[in-house]
This record gives structure tokens, C-alpha cells and sequence, in this order.
């Protein structure tokens, strides 16, 4: 998946949005490159169970580093129907392909969300060179 | 504040922080590589926050005798001296290292002032200040804080003593721990100590503000090619706390004394006079009520500062640091349990947010260098 692809919330969480099989809308969510960079020395990572319903906005998981720990904001509402199951044993993937190996979690996306309170990516490019200083 | 070297941290990929009012690096390039590399090689941290407080005229010694927990009168030419300073109720006020001027420093003209100094935790700087004023200080004493004139920097691991020689002498392997001496060095005459805060061996260094880009620019480069390198104040929590060093806001604060901490060999109330050494006489006589212990957990998530010690369903205690142990691989703390939960080998959970996650009282430190 290229960075340049998808589309990302403030708080570094990015998504994939496909259509299903069933023409519902499917987004695969992570968190971004910038993320990763800045929490450096993970630890540990916990993911919401399958079918569990998630709020846009609304913490879904935690991730924590040697230094403190963040919560992972879900960036749309829905219900999740994967998670990624080999990363809290090998967070390493996050380091090396956060947007490809290191995903969090695919969620069937209510039927009247939007994607529009989403960045694409040069705004969100923006917003981190932002907070990088 | 800036210290000599802050600029030099931040245009060296240092993520600065403020850390008690100074500009500091957290980490260069990831804590966990930082704290191997001092563990294995040799670390190179810039603590020139930490407060350097000089003394000197006929009365320095007696007064310094009566603000700390151990004896000052009576420390030999060079030794330095692990105490605390506490109030009148005993309750700790700062960690302090004490130092009497090693007998190589005498012909030291910057120093000549000076018999003794302390160095003081750079968030408690202002209050032991201003505490030393209070009492009040001496006529028949002076005293410099120097903290803004020079800068402190600590290179710890295995590899230190190779990085050093070098450069100020073989000298300073007949060092004792604990010790300190002069060492000169291109003209300016440095201070030297075989101390520091990694449970590793090492040396700390008080140099002149002006010369320390320049020295820590020379320790950096020889440090790499040893494998080592610039370490912030990231591993230096995560080393200092697998070393079971206590630090102060978090292991110590002013309603806990140094008995309370486990630091009984820094109390020395033996026919002695200071502020709090009464509360501490009857403390010593009846027993604590509380134990800094170790903790080690079972699973990955990070105990942290405040979170409750739980042992079957009853809060027993709170941790006051946690971190992961990048030496063990697995999250550890350290609290204070109530001492009758202290015992080594005792299961307790950690309430990580609203979950309990198993753990088990540890004997400390968790880390102990070989040799």
C-alpha cells in the first residue's frame, strides 16, 4: 500500500477504504509512518476482538512504547471483521511496513459514514511537519 | 535553560525536551538501542542540569555535617559520599552526592575557594538553595552554585574506562568507586569522579561551560568507534531503574524518609544532629510501614508511576516507576507495598488501567553488571 493512497485521521490513524464482496464498504486501518517514527520502542500492542463495534473518534486499542502509551482512535464507525493477529508477537512490522504488514484491523463501515472528516495525504503530510517541530 | 550542550543535541537528531526547566535530549535514536549500547559499550549523557554546588571556608565541613543524612566530617581527600537532605520530619528533600576536593585539586586555582561540594538534582536546585539560606548559612562559610559554569558529562558502560584513558590518563583506572580527582586536560583542570546513575561502571566529568562542546564532541567521535554513542534521558531512566536507583519525584519525595526508601546505609544517626534525625531515631526504633520493592510483571503492558499494587483484591500499594526492561524484556517497576506484602516472591497484579496484570515481588536491583 502506498502512504500516497490513503486517507488519515489527526490522530495518525490511516485507512484503506475497498469495497467487499458483498459491496459493502471495508476499511483497513493503521497507523502511519510519522506514528511509528515518533513512539519509537514498542512494546506492545492490544487489538479489539472480531465483531466488535467501533466509534468513529473513539479509542479501539492501545499501543504502548518504553516511554508511555497512546490509545488507537478508530477512524470511522463500524464493526471489525479482521485483525491483525501475527503483530502483537512481532511489532517489528510496524517499523518496517506500517502501512502494509503492520495494518491493525479491517472494519465494515456503517452504511452512512463518510470519509469526508478524513485527510488525504498531503494534508495530513501538512499536519505532521506541523507537529514535528 | 540551556546547557553547553543543548544546541549540540538538537542539531544531532536529539528530541528535546524540557526536563526541570532545562532543554534536554530524550533519546538520539531509539531508547532501547541508546540503553544496550551503554549497557555493552559506552554511553555519553550530558548532565550538566544536575545542580554543582560549591563550598568552601573553616565551617564548610561542620555545616554540611548538619545537613545531611551521613557523615561529612571525616570523608577523606576524594571521597565522594551517597546522602540525602531531609526535612524536620524526616521526609526527603533531595539525593545528593557529596564530595570533599580530592587532594590532586589543591594547586587548582578555579577550586581554591572550596573544600567540598554537592551535586543536586536539577528539579530540586532552587529548594536546597534556598534551604541552605534558611538554615541560616554560616558566616564562617561560603559557597558558589556553579551549575551554569560548567557542564557535567557521564560516559557509562563497560567500554568508558577505553574512551577515557585516552584522553585524560591511565590514572583513572586506579580510581576507586566512589572517588573523585583532578584531571588536566588542555589546560583546564576537570573533575573527575567514578560515579554515575546505570548501575554500569563509569566516570563523571565537571568541565568548564567553554571547553565542553568541544571535549563532548571528542568523547562522541571515539565513542563510536567503541560502539557507543550520545544517550539520553530516556535510557537513563530505563538503566538507572533496572540498577533500582531511586529517583527523586518518583522513589522520593518529602512525605517519604530515607528509611521508608530502603536507603538505611545513607542514614547515619550515630551520635549525630540534623533535620529530621529524631523522627528518624524513633522511625528506626518502631519499623516502616511501607518497602520499595521490585516488581516484575508476566505480560508486556507498562506499569506506570501511580498505578495500584493489588494483592488478592485489596490495594497493597502504588508504583512510583515503571518502564520496560530492555535487559529483561519485560515490563518492571518499583513501589511501595505495605511491608507486610513485601516479601520477595509474592504475587500481586498491577491495575494497568483498569485490568489486573499478574506480577511478582522481585529482589532488587532487576540488572547487576558482572565483575
Amino acid at each position: 500500500m502506498r502512504p500516497e493512497e490513503l486517507l488519515y485521521a489527526k490522530t495518525h490513524e490511516w485507512v484503506y477504504v475497498y469495497e467487499g464482496g458483498a459491496k459493502e464498504r471495508i476499511g483497513r486501518v493503521g497507523i502511519s509512518a510519522f506514528a511509528v517514527e515518533a513512539l519509537t520502542d514498542l512494546v506492545y500492542v492490544e487489538l479489539p476482538s472480531i465483531g466488535k463495534e467501533l466509534s468513529e473518534g473513539k479509542p479501539f486499542g492501545e499501543i504502548e512504547s518504553v516511554k508511555a502509551v497512546s490509545d488507537l482512535y478508530s477512524p470511522v464507525t463500524g464493526k471489525v471483521i479482521a485483525a491483525n493477529q501475527d503483530l502483537p508477537a512481532d511489532l517489528s512490522a510496524l517499523n518496517r511496513d506500517p502501512y502494509g504488514a503492520g495494518w491493525l484491523v479491517e472494519i465494515e463501515m456503517a452504511k452512512d459514514q463518510s470519509i469526508s472528516h478524513l485527510l488525504d495525504y498531503a494534508a495530513y503530510q501538512k499536519q505532521c511537519a506541523e507537529e514535528g517541530h | 535553560m540551556r546547557t553547553p550542550l543543548s544546541d549540540w543535541h538538537a542539531s544531532h537528531g536529539g528530541r528535546m525536551v524540557d526536563f526541570a526547566g532545562w532543554r534536554m535530549p530524550v533519546q538520539y535514536t531509539s531508547i532501547v538501542a541508546e540503553h544496550q549500547a551503554t549497557r555493552t559499550a559506552v554511553g555519553l549523557f550530558d548532565v550538566s542540569h544536575m545542580g554543582r554546588i560549591f563550598f568552601g571556608g573553616a565551617g564548610a565541613e561542620a555545616f554540611l555535617d548538619t545537613l545531611v543524612t551521613r557523615r561529612v566530617r571525616g570523608m577523606q581527600p576524594g571521597q565522594v559520599r551517597y546522602g540525602l537532605v531531609t526535612n524536620e520530619n524526616g521526609g526527603i528533600l533531595d539525593d545528593v552526592l557529596v564530595y570533599r576536593k580530592p587532594d590532586s585539586m589543591e594547586s587548582d586555582v578555579a577550586y581554591r575557594d572550596f573544600t567540598h561540594w554537592l551535586v543536586v538534582n536539577a528539579s530540586n536546585r532552587d529548594k536546597i538553595l534556598s534551604w541552605i539560606s534558611d538554615r541560616p548559612l554560616p558566616s564562617d562559610v561560603v559557597l558558589d552554585d556553579r551549575t551554569e559554569a560548567t557542564a557535567m558529562i557521564a560516559a557509562q558502560g563497560p567500554r568508558s574506562g577505553e574512551l577515557l584513558t585516552p584522553l585524560l590518563g591511565t590514572e583513572l583506572l586506579a580510581m576507586k568507586y566512589y572517588t573523585s580527582r583532578g584531571v588536566a586536560l588542555a589546560g583546564n583542570n576537570i573533575i573527575v569522579s567514578r560515579t554515575g546513575y546505570t548501575g554500569e561502571d563509569g566516570w563523571e566529568l565537571v568541565v568548564p561551560s567553554s571547553r565542553a562542546p568541544e571535549v563532548w564532541e571528542q568523547l562522541v567521535s571515539r565513542a563510536g568507534l567503541l560502539g557507543g554513542g550520545p544517550a539520553g534521558l530516556g535510557c537513563r531512566d530505563t538503566l538507572r531503574l533496572e540498577a533500582a536507583m531511586p529517583l527523586y519525584g518518583h522513589e522520593l519525595n518529602e512525605n517519604i524518609t530515607p528509611l521508608d526508601a530502603g536507603l538505611d546505609f545513607a542514614v547515619n544517626l550515630e551520635g549525630r544532629e540534623f533535620p529530621g534525625a529524631a523522627v528518624l531515631r524513633q522511625q528506626k526504633s518502631k519499623g516502616v510501614q511501607r518497602a520499595r520493592v521490585g516488581l516484575q510483571l508476566d505480560g508486556r503492558r507498562v506499569p506506570r508511576e501511580g498505578f495500584d499494587v493489588v494483592r488478592q483484591g485489596s490495594t497493597i500499594g502504588q508504583v512510583t516507576s515503571g518502564t520496560f526492561s530492555p535487559t529483561l524484556d519485560r515490563p518492571i517497576a518499583m513501589a511501595y507495598v505495605d511491608t507486610d506484602h513485601s516479601e520477595i516472591g509474592t504475587a500481586v497484579d498491577v491495575d494497568i488501567r483498569g485490568k489486573l496484570e499478574p506480577a511478582t515481588i522481585v529482589k532488587l536491583p532487576f540488572y547487576r553488571r558482572s565483575t
